[in-house]
C-alpha cells in the first residue's frame, strides 16, 4: 500500500475549510481510500458532516474529564463515520482563557503515540483554526507532520491577505522540514474574475489552483442535514466538483516551497483586478469633516 | 600572596576574557572593573542589570524566585500558592532557611509548599477554576492562615490566567487578603525583578489595609526592619539590639513576618533597610505616601553595627542616643574576645565573594573586623546603585564581576588565589574540588546567624572552622601523589 499522504488545510476564518474538508475527504473515501480527519480547532466543528453530530467529543475535553490526557484510550476519541472516514478533534478551551495552541499540541500527540496513524490510512486530513496565531497551530506542519499544505480562498481581499501570509509560514518551516505547499483551492465567493485571480495569485506564490469550487446551494441544504454534499445528493454537479478536486488532490505532485509576494505585489495584483481602487494619498487621515469643509 | 596593583589586575581582566568571541568579549568586558575609591558613580566603570549571555553558566535566579522565593515566602502567617507546574514550588521549598516561631501547618506554613500543581488540561483550559477552588480549600483545611499570596509561575503569563479576578473573588470569599503576584520567571532579567513586582504587590494589595485606622497605639520610637529575612535567625539577632536600645520594632519585613506586621508598617516613625536591593521599593513609596523616612544599615561585624547603631539613633532623641551607646558598650567585651581569639588565625586572609544583590558589600566590614580582606566581590542581580555603595567598601585595584560567569569565576579565583571563596551551592562544590576553602553565603552553609553581635561570633567562628580546616591540607589531587606519578611512568 502507498505511503501516507498527510495534508493540512489552511485558509481564512469562514472561507469554508471545514465544509470544503469534508466534502473532499468523503470524495476521497468514495474512490476507495482510507481517510483520517484531525479538527485542530477549539469549536469541534470539522467532522460534523460525516459524522452528522452537532459537535464530536474531543480529546481535551475527555482528557480533562479523565484526569489527564495519558487515561485515554483512543478508541475513546475517534469515531467512524460515513464511508468509513476515522474522525477526530482536538478540542480546546472556551475562547479568552488557556491556551488552545497547547491543545492542539497535546492532542496530535497523543494520537501518534496511540498509534492512530495506522499503516491502513491513505490520507490524513488537519483542518486548522483560521488564524495561525501561535505555535500550537502550526503543530499540524512541523516535522514528521502534514507535508502537503492546501489553502483555502477565495476572490475577496482578506481572503487572499491571508493565504500569502500562511505562505510566509510555510517558509519558514519548509526551510527545516519536508512540508510543501500544494496548492490553493478557491472556494468561490463569485467575485469578478476569480478563477484568473487566483490563478495569477497561485502563480506568483509559485504553486497552482488546484480547483475552483463554484457556489452552489446544495452545500447548505446538505449541512441543515449535518452531511456532506457527496452523501446527501451523490448524483449533484457540485458533487462531482468535489470528486474532481478529490481526484486533483489524489494525483497531486506539485510540492513547493512558496514564493510569498510582498504587500505592494499583493495590492498591485488586486488592482489589476479591480478588488480594490489605486491609493488616493491625498485623503488618507482625513476625516468625513475634514473633507467636507475642503 | 600579595595584592594586585591595578594594573596587574586590568591585565587579569583582559586575559579572562580573551577566551569569549568578539560580541561576548565586549559585551561582558562592560560588568568587569578594577575597583577605583576615588569614583563617585558605578556606572563609569561598570555596567549591571543587564540580560546575561546565553551559554556563559549565569547563576543568577528568576523573577519567581524574587518574588516567592525572598519577599513573600517568609511572611510566616500567609499561605503562597506557587501557581502553575509542581517544580518551582516544589525545589525552591525551604531552600533558604528562614527560620520562624509558629506550629508549621497550623499557624505558619513557613517550609510547606502549596502549588496549583499543573497539567497540560490546566494549560489548555486555563487554571483559574482551579486555583479559585485551592483557595476554598486552604480556607477549610487551614483555617488559622491570615491570607494568600498567588505567585506565578511561567505559564501563568501565557496562557493568561485571570488571576486578579480569582484573588477578589477568593478576598470576598474567606474574608483575608489575597493577592495575585505577576512575577513569572521570564519577565526581566534575574531575580531583582521579582522584588519589585513583589514590593508592588505589597503596595497594592496589602499596604493600604489600615489606612485610616489608628486603633493601634503607636509610640515615638516604632520602627520597621525592612529586608531582613531571618536566615538562620538573622532578624532575631538584630532585632534583640533595636529592642534594647529603646526602640519598639513592629514589623519585620519578611523573615518570621505576619501580615498584620506588614499592614502596620505605615504607622511607623522609622524604616530601617537592610536588603537594600530587594525592599528599597516599597520603602521608596512609604517615603512618598505615609512621609516615612527611611534609612539603609548594616549588622554585619561591630564596627558596621556599631556604626549603624548611631546612625539609627541619630533620627530619635537623647533616650534613644544613650541607648545605642549603651548596647554598643554592652556587647564590647563580648565582640572584643571574638575579635581577640579569631583575629590572630585569620589575618590577612584574603576573600573572593559572588553573592546576590546586599552581602557582596555589607559583609565587607565583618570580614576586615576579623583583618581579612576582601579582594574580589560582584552582584548576581545587582543595579548600579549598589555598585555606587561597593566602590567606598572595597579597597583600590580590587575585582568586581557583575553577574559573573562560572568560566570567569573559576578563572578569577585560579589567578587571585584567596584563601575563602563565598558564594553559593552551585559554586559551592566547584571550588572545593579546586582545594579552596569556601562558605555559602546564601544560606550561612546551614549556620548562622550572621547579623548583629551574636551573629557576629558565629561568623568568626565560621570562617575560621572553614578557612583553618585541616583537611585542606589532605586535598591532593591523586595525580600528584608520588606514588601514582612513578606508576604512570611504569607504564609508559
Amino acid at each position: 500500500m502507498a505511503k501516507l499522504r498527510q495534508c493540512a488545510i489552511y485558509g481564512k476564518g469562514g472561507i469554508g475549510k471545514s465544509t470544503t474538508t469534508q466534502n473532499l475527504v468523503s470524495a476521497l473515501a468514495e474512490l476507495g481510500n482510507k481517510v483520517m480527519i484531525v479538527g485542530c480547532d477549539p469549536k469541534a466543528d470539522s467532522t460534523r458532516l460525516i459524522l452528522h453530530a452537532k459537535a464530536q467529543t474531543t480529546i481535551m475535553s475527555l482528557a480533562a474529564e479523565a484526569g489527564s490526557v495519558e487515561d485515554l484510550e483512543l478508541e475513546d476519541v475517534l469515531k467512524v463515520g460515513y464511508g468509513g472516514i476515522k474522525c477526530v478533534e482536538s478540542g480546546g478551551p472556551e475562547p479568552g482563557v488557556g491556551c488552545a495552541g497547547r491543545g492542539v499540541i497535546t492532542a496530535i500527540n497523543f494520537l501518534e503515540e496511540e498509534g492512530a496513524y495506522d499503516d491502513e490510512l491513505d490520507f490524513v486530513f488537519y483542518d486548522v483554526l483560521g488564524d495561525v496565531v501561535c505555535g500550537g497551530f502550526a503543530m499540524p506542519i512541523r516535522e514528521n507532520k502534514a507535508q502537503e499544505i492546501y489553502i483555502v480562498c477565495s476572490g475577496e481581499m482578506m481572503a487572499m491577505y491571508a493565504a500569502n501570509n500562511i505562505a510566509k509560514g510555510i517558509v519558514k518551516y519548509a526551510n527545516s522540514g519536508s512540508v510543501r505547499l500544494a496548492g490553493l483551492i478557491c472556494n468561490s465567493r463569485e467575485t469578478a474574475r476569480e478563477d484568473e485571480l487566483i490563478s495569477a495569485l497561485a502563480a506568483k506564490i509559485g504553486t497552482t489552483m488546484i480547483h475552483f469550487v463554484p457556489r452552489d446551494n446544495v452545500v447548505q441544504r446538505a449541512e441543515i442535514r449535518r452531511m456532506t454534499v457527496i452523501e446527501y445528493e451523490p448524483q449533484a454537479k457540485q458533487a462531482d466538483e468535489y470528486r474532481q478536486l478529490a481526484i486533483k488532490i489524489r494525483d497531486n505532485k506539485n510540492f513547493i516551497i512558496p514564493t510569498p509576494i510582498t504587500m505592494d505585489e499583493l495590492e498591485e495584483l488586486m488592482m489589476e483586478f479591480g478588488i480594490i481602487d489605486q491609493e488616493d494619498e491625498s485623503i488618507i487621515g482625513k476625516t468625513a469633516a475634514a473633507e467636507a469643509s475642503a | 600572596m600579595a595584592a594586585l596593583t591595578r594594573e596587574e589586575t586590568e591585565a587579569l581582566i583582559q586575559e579572562v576574557l580573551e577566551i569569549y568571541p568578539e560580541q561576548a568579549k565586549k559585551d561582558r568586558a562592560k560588568h568587569l572593573a578594577v575597583n577605583d575609591q576615588s569614583l563617585e558613580k558605578s556606572n563609569k566603570c561598570i555596567t549591571s542589570n543587564r540580560k546575561s549571555l546565553p551559554g556563559v553558566m549565569t547563576i543568577r535566579g528568576c523573577a519567581y524566585a524574587g518574588s516567592k522565593g525572598v519577599v513573600w515566602g517568609p511572611i510566616k502567617d500567609m499561605i503562597h500558592i506557587s501557581h502553575g507546574p509542581v517544580g518551582c514550588g516544589q525545589y525552591s521549598r525551604a531552600g533558604r532557611r528562614n527560620y520562624y516561631v509558629g506550629t508549621t501547618g497550623v499557624n505558619a506554613f513557613g517550609t510547606m509548599n502549596f502549588t496549583s500543581d499543573f497539567t497540560e488540561k490546566d494549560i489548555v483550559f486555563g487554571g483559574d477554576k482551579k486555583l479559585a477552588k485551592i483557595i476554598t480549600e486552604i480556607e477549610g483545611l487551614f483555617p488559622l492562615h491570615k491570607g494568600i499570596s498567588i505567585q506565578s509561575e511561567c505559564p501563568i503569563g501565557l496562557i493568561g490566567d485571570d488571576i486578579e479576578a480569582v484573588a477578589k473573588k477568593g478576598n470576598k470569599e474567606i474574608n483575608k487578603p489575597v493577592v495575585p503576584v505577576r512575577c513569572e520567571g521570564f519577565r526581566g532579567v534575574s531575580q531583582s525583578l521579582g522584588h519589585h513586582i513583589a514590593n508592588d504587590a505589597i503596595r497594592d494589595w496589602v499596604l493600604e489595609n489600615r489606612d485610616g485606622d489608628d486603633s493601634f497605639p503607636t509610640t515615638p520610637y516604632d520602627v520597621a526592619v525592612i529586608g531582613d529575612y531571618n536566615i538562620g535567625g538573622d532578624a532575631w539577632a538584630s532585632r534583640t539590639l533595636l529592642e534594647e536600645m529603646g526602640l519598639r520594632v513592629v514589623a519585620q519585613w519578611s523573615g518570621d513576618g505576619t501580615i498584620a506586621e506588614i499592614e502596620k508598617t505605615p504607622k511607623v516613625k522609622l524604616n530601617l533597610i537592610h536588603c537594600y536591593r530587594s525592599m528599597n521599593y516599597i520603602a521608596r513609596h512609604m517615603e512618598e505616601k505615609y512621609k516615612i523616612p527611611w534609612i539603609e544599615y548594616n549588622f554585619f561585624g561591630p564596627t558596621k553595627i556599631a556604626e549603624s547603631l548611631r546612625r539609627i539613633a541619630s533620627h530619635f532623641d537623647d533616650t534613644i542616643k544613650e541607648g545605642a551607646e549603651r548596647v554598643i558598650a554592652r556587647y564590647e567585651a563580648e565582640y572584643q574576645a571574638v575579635i581577640d581569639k579569631y583575629k590572630p588565625r585569620l589575618q590577612g586572609k584574603r576573600v573572593m565573594l559572588y553573592i546576590g544583590g546586599l552581602r557582596p558589600r555589607h559583609v565587607i566590614g565583618a570580614y576586615e573586623d576579623l583583618g581579612m580582606e576582601v579582594v574580589g566581590t560582584g552582584y548576581e542581580f545587582g543595579h548600579n546603585d549598589d555598585y555606587d555603595r561597593t566602590i567606598k567598601e572595597m579597597g583600590n585595584a580590587t575585582l568586581l564581576y557583575d553577574d559573573v560567569t562560572g568560566y570567569e569565576f573559576e578563572e578569577f579565583v585560579k589567578k587571585v588565589q584567596p584563601d575563602l571563596v563565598g558564594s553559593g551551592v552551585k559554586e559551592k562544590y566547584i571550588f572545593q574540588k579546586m582545594g579552596v576553602p569556601f562558605r555559602q553565603m546564601h544560606s550561612w552553609d546551614y549556620s548562622g546567624p550572621y547579623h548583629g553581635y551574636d551573629g557576629f561570633a558565629i561568623f568568626a567562628r565560621d570562617m575560621d572552622m572553614t578557612i583553618n580546616n585541616p583537611c585542606w591540607k589532605q586535598v591532593k589531587a591523586p595525580w600528584k601523589t608520588a606514588a601514582s606519578s612513578e606508576a604512570v611512568k611504569a607504564v609508559a
